[in-house]
């Protein structure tokens, strides 16, 4: 060896493999505007489509008149719920096992409720024809309150479901509900409950919000009437998904289907799900034989297309004095709107909230959940979230801190006594899940050293005296959150959408100079997969990542996957990556063998080859094994370097996380600040520290936003009053904290790589948080639990409540 | 969010353009920085027929001093009002508001004579243009007349503009040297309308207030000049019963509607705080 040769250190760099902080190699098309999204998509003679939406949140639809609609020059047609019955496409099935009007059939059941699709030559022509299109409308009373749902005088909204009683998850008890999920024992949890030393119970709400990408929902479809080929480009979190929920509701054969999602623009959840837009642009091409456009606008995608939570879960607790817990007790009203749309596995109507036991080790538990219907948008969409998990993350973390107080005792320490602790893993929970590993009081006491939390208290003690002497307007509110996550949807034991398994897939195949491509099942929308999926297969195969493009989104291509959310992509395709890679090195280690003339056990992978063991000298490196994989391989070898891997992962990953934030509230104007947050995430092996830190950063940003004003609310006629970024909470830099992260490294044990994905921890601890800062700066003026948002106005509501404010 | 069809001018000049709103009449609105009538627009809320963009005439534009007054052109924008020294200078309270209106963004576009003209309660301009004392050019076919922004406003959107009538200035009185000065706005966020906002200028003599302004902001259907909070504290050291009863003062002028900010209650609240902060940071700059 001489100088020039590199270290090993060296070799492994250059891989900027698995733990570096490899530059996001999508951000060069990205930060220079040559990104490729739906809207950038013109095609020769392309149309374009817009809603008819409904100003009323319930109401008959007695006549809708498109007769001036057609005569606006460049209006084409005009398609209402009557033309898409010819076609059987005027309902659609929902992910969650429900039916959804494409376009009002009859009725509307929230405002802004798709009522007939206008197809025009350009889209100043669609919104003229829009406003010429005359709908006679007979006012209904609308439902709102969800709490008002299942009262016995309660209008009725889903007609089309009279006399079914019972739906896709059971039995259902009223004309507005939906099924009601158990889980859990209950004899057992009531028996806890009786014989507990200390119980809480709190109504805890989280209110209706929404995942808000800054890219909206849209869709070019284009349909080749020659070929009887649909080519639909989208933005979708999951093509394959939706080639065949096209393909089984329209009736056209799979494979000429054809989906292809370009870049996205964020999703959030928001682009799981299909919605009208999709199916009348699909019909509309069909029936124009040319390609039609739909492009949401900011104000439909924030009141139409799927909000997220709305769940009022009233939480009971029951402990010993010391503060050991003995038993929980949740029951959930379920606000669905108007369809029951969720995006969640199907067999699961509330997702996974049933991870409601958080990080704690609940002897007992019971669960009830009770879906139901009022007259607001549909959904109910995992926004950030791995299906519900962010409401029971909510759920039991305000739960706890309301015990604590109960018990005056410090919330931290009341974790603490409660953690699952390490050696009980893998943890089996009181309400049916296998925890993986995790190591929660490690982190949880690293978080607290990292704040001085103990200092922190002391802090507060002093700013609270001063605030009853009357020193200061200030208070001061410590936030603690531990979350326990449930990712990686799922194992197919009990995951599939619509009777498909929810796997994920990876193909890899190199090319001759020791380059590759590897095509994906999943769809990132801003996660990086082109670079980290490219830093897995430089790690398990020895060829740099800038060698390996990444390509997903197109479903001719890709090999089939479920897609990209719920934190799904690194514990699912990740692992299938791996699995991949590990193929195309078992190949290249038998190519290896037969041209180092050794047995194949006589070789060991070396950062870039394998080498000889023992004999230093006698190595190949992968790049000159992918060419021999296309020049000479061993004799009854079929030449070539390809893997493709469907990894249906054995059990769901726990990533985990202690946060801590710190708020000064103004109780005169209700104004906070954020002074500090802190965010501890345990995600397992950590394939790009810099990504993570950049989803933490994001995440986060959403959790402030949620916690601290973002909602989608409506008045008592069903009008949706925060329609708009003005009203609607979308923190900009300058209101957004400065964030602080930490980590600690558990990886998972069933992971090819131990890796547990991170993207939604962030949404999923910080709402806690922030909530749970909030409401310790108000407990030691007598309040239990403030309702969420704590927007200014409400922080000011408490402490007039509390007799703070004159 | 597409607006209907309208035909589009550009006058080359000041006559051009009151011509061209006289001829079109009703159907017609002018374009300023367009940030509040393109979104009414977009919604279909605003429908004109004819837009006369005025950006094209070079002599509304501008900032000079005129012997005590400082005379701004209608399009002079946010920025180039953040920019001038001669503002920071004379009326940094001016300064100090422009550099509360939104983002850089919409001040790159957004004038003066648009933010004073349009009439929208949530606009920081003009509760700011009556504490100064400011006056508006108004001019039209018939002519210019002048016009005291305190006599400016008549309800929301509701203003002393007569059909065909340009804002082509805005006139301040500037402020005395050593006056003191505040302008005191609470928001949810960058690019918000106030939940409640309040200007003070003032001047104070041996440690008492000479003289004092006080505007509201977006606390009902027009701006506001609160008399009686201002007259409240004059001869005041502005100690914590003066400001009170000048918050309580303001209070009673207050009609703010309940929204997404917050209840009357709460929106009238904060309007007090601000009155009484920016009471005190006034003087405190003195």
């Amino acid at each position: 060896m001489n100088d020039m040769t590199p270290t090993r250190e060296q070799r492994s760099a250059a891989l900027e493999g698995m733990g570096c902080k490899r530059k996001r190699v999508e951000d060069i098309r990205f930060t220079q505007g040559k990104g490729n999204y739906v809207d950038d998509v013109k095609l020769p003679g392309m149309l374009h489509g817009d809603f008819v939406r409904s100003p009323h949140a319930h109401a008959r639809v007695k006549k809708i008149d498109d007769t001036e609609a057609l005569k606006v020059p460049g209006v084409l047609a005009v398609i209402t719920a009557e033309t898409l019955k010819t076609v059987n496409l005027a309902w659609m099935p929902t992910l969650a096992g429900d039916v959804q009007m494409v376009l009002a059939d009859g009725k509307v059941l929230f405002q802004n409720q798709e009522v007939a699709f206008v197809v025009a030559t350009d889209r100043y022509a669609a919104d003229d024809g829009i406003n010429k299109v005359v709908v006679e409308y007979e006012q209904l009373t609308p439902l709102i309150d969800p709490f008002k749902a299942m009262d016995a005088d309660a209008p009725v909204l889903r007609e089309d479901l009279a006399g079914k009683t019972s739906g896709a998850h059971g039995p259902r008890k009223h004309h507005n509900h939906i099924f009601e999920w158990t889980v859990g024992d209950k004899e057992l949890t009531d028996a806890a409950f009786n014989k507990a030393e200390v119980t809480i119970k709190e109504m805890i709400s989280y209110h209706r919000t929404h995942p808000s990408p800054l890219e909206t929902c849209q869709c070019v479809c284009s349909f080749d009437k020659i070929k009887g080929e649909l080519t639909i480009y989208g933005t979708f979190q999951a093509p394959h998904v939706i080639r065949t929920v096209v393909s089984l509701i329209a009736k056209l054969p799979e494979q000429k289907i054809h989906v292809i999602a370009p870049d996205i623009g964020g999703g959030f959840g928001n682009k799981v799900g299909a919605y009208p837009g999709y199916i009348c642009a699909a019909v509309a091409s069909i029936v124009t034989g040319k390609p039609v456009k739909w492009v949401e606008d900011r104000i439909e995608n924030l009141t139409a297309t799927s909000f997220a939570r709305d769940y009022h879960m009233t939480t009971e607790i029951a402990a010993t004095r010391e503060g050991k817990v003995t038993g929980l007790r949740v029951h959930v009203l379920a606000d669905h709107g108007a369809f029951d749309a969720c995006a969640d596995p199907s067999k699961w109507p509330a997702g996974f909230f049933n991870i409601v036991t958080g990080s704690y080790d609940f002897p007992t538990a019971h669960l009830s959940v009770d879906g139901i219907y009022t007259n607001k948008a549909p959904g109910g969409v995992a926004y950030r979230c791995s299906f519900r998990v962010t409401e029971a993350a909510y759920c039991i973390e305000r739960a706890m801190d309301i015990l604590a107080q109960k018990l005056d005792m410090d919330p931290a320490e009341l974790r603490l006594k409660n953690f699952i602790k390490p050696e009980q893993f893998p943890y089996h929970s009181a309400l049916g899940w296998e925890y993986d590993s995790g190591d929660y009081a490690t982190a949880m006491k690293k978080a607290m050293e990292s704040t001085k939390y103990a200092e922190l208290r002391k802090e507060q003690a002093v700013k609270r005296a001063a605030f009853k002497r009357g020193e200061t307007r200030e208070i001061m509110g410590i936030g603690v959150s531990f979350f326990t996550e449930i990712v990686g949807a799922g194992p197919s034991k009990n995951c599939d959408i619509l009777g498909i398994a929810m796997f994920d897939s990876c193909e890899i195949r190199m090319h001759p100079t020791g380059a590759g491509i590897a095509r994906m099942g999943t769809k990132s929308q801003g996660q990086g997969h082109e670079t980290t999926w490219a830093q897995i297969i430089a790690t398990e195969i020895g060829i740099p990542a800038d060698n390996i493009m990444v390509e997903e989104g197109n479903t001719d291509t890709a090999p089939y996957g479920l897609g990209t959310y719920g934190s799904r992509s690194t514990p699912v395709a990740g692992a299938a990556i791996a699995m991949a890679a590990r193929k195309i090195k078992a190949k290249a280690q038998m190519i290896a063998a037969y041209k180092l003339e050794v047995h194949e056990d006589d070789l060991e992978f070396d950062i870039d080859g394998f080498r000889v063991k023992g004999l230093p000298e006698k190595f190949m490196s992968m790049k000159d094994i992918c060419w021999v994989a296309y020049n000479s391989v061993p004799p009854g070898m079929e030449p070539g370097l390809e893997a493709v891997s469907y990894y249906d992962p054995p059990n769901m990953t726990y990533p985990f996380g202690a946060y801590i934030c710190v708020m000064d509230i103004d109780v005169d104007t209700g104004v906070y600040k954020v002074r500090r947050f802190h965010a501890l995430d345990d995600c397992g092996t950590r394939i790009n520290p810099m990504i993570i830190e950049g989803q933490v950063h994001g995440g986060l940003t959403e959790a402030f936003a949620i916690a601290m004003g973002q909602e989608i609310r409506y008045d008592a006629e069903g009008n949706v009053v925060t329609g708009s970024f003005m009203d609607f909470f979308m923190p900009t830099a300058v209101e957004t904290p400065h964030w602080e992260t930490d980590f600690t490294v558990t990886p998972s044990p069933h992971h090819p790589i131990g890796a547990k994905g991170v993207g939604e921890s962030p949404n999923v601890g910080g709402v806690p948080a922030f909530s749970n800062a909030v409401n310790d700066a108000f407990s030691f003026l007598g309040s239990t639990h403030i309702q969420m948002p704590h927007d200014y106005w409400r922080n000011w509501k408490a402490a007039k409540e509390l007799g703070a404010v004159a | 969010m597409i607006p209907g069809p309208f035909n589009y001018h550009r006058p080359a000049s000041l006559a051009d353009a009151v011509n061209l709103l006289a001829t079109l009449g009703d159907e017609a609105r002018p374009l300023a920085g367009g940030h509040s009538l393109v979104p009414m627009m977009k919604l279909r809320l605003a429908t004109p027929e004819h837009l006369v963009d005025l950006h094209g005439i070079a002599g509304l534009k501008g900032i000079r001093r005129d012997g005590n007054r400082l005379v701004i052109g209608a399009m002079t924008t946010q920025h180039e009002l953040l920019a001038s020294d001669e503002v920071a200078k004379s009326v940094p309270i001016l300064h100090e508001a422009a550099l509360l209106i939104a983002d850089p963004q919409v001040r790159y576009r957004g004038t003066i004579g648009g933010n004073v003209a349009n009439g929208d309660p949530g606009n920081d301009m003009p509760a700011l243009m009556m504490t100064l004392g400011a006056s508006y050019r108004l001019e039209g076919k018939s002519g210019a007349r002048d016009v005291a922004a305190a006599e400016f406003y008549q309800g929301a959107y509701f203003t002393a503009l007569e059909p065909g009538e340009l804002l082509t200035a805005v006139s301040i009185p500037v402020p005395p040297a050593g006056h003191g000065s505040a302008y005191e706005k609470l928001k949810r966020k960058v690019g918000d309308y106030a939940t409640a906002a309040a200007a003070v200028v003032l001047t104070m003599s041996g440690g008492k207030v000479a003289t004092c302004a006080i505007g509201l902001t977006n606390l009902a259907e027009t701006p506001l000049l609160a008399t009686d909070a201002a007259n409240a504290v004059i001869g005041t050291s502005l100690d914590e019963a003066s400001l009170k009863k000048a918050a309580a003062a303001a209070q009673a002028i207050m009609s703010p509607a309940a929204d997404a900010r917050g209840p009357v209650e709460y929106r009238k609240h904060v309007g007090g705080i601000m009155v009484m902060r920016a009471l005190q940071r006034a003087a405190r700059g003195n």
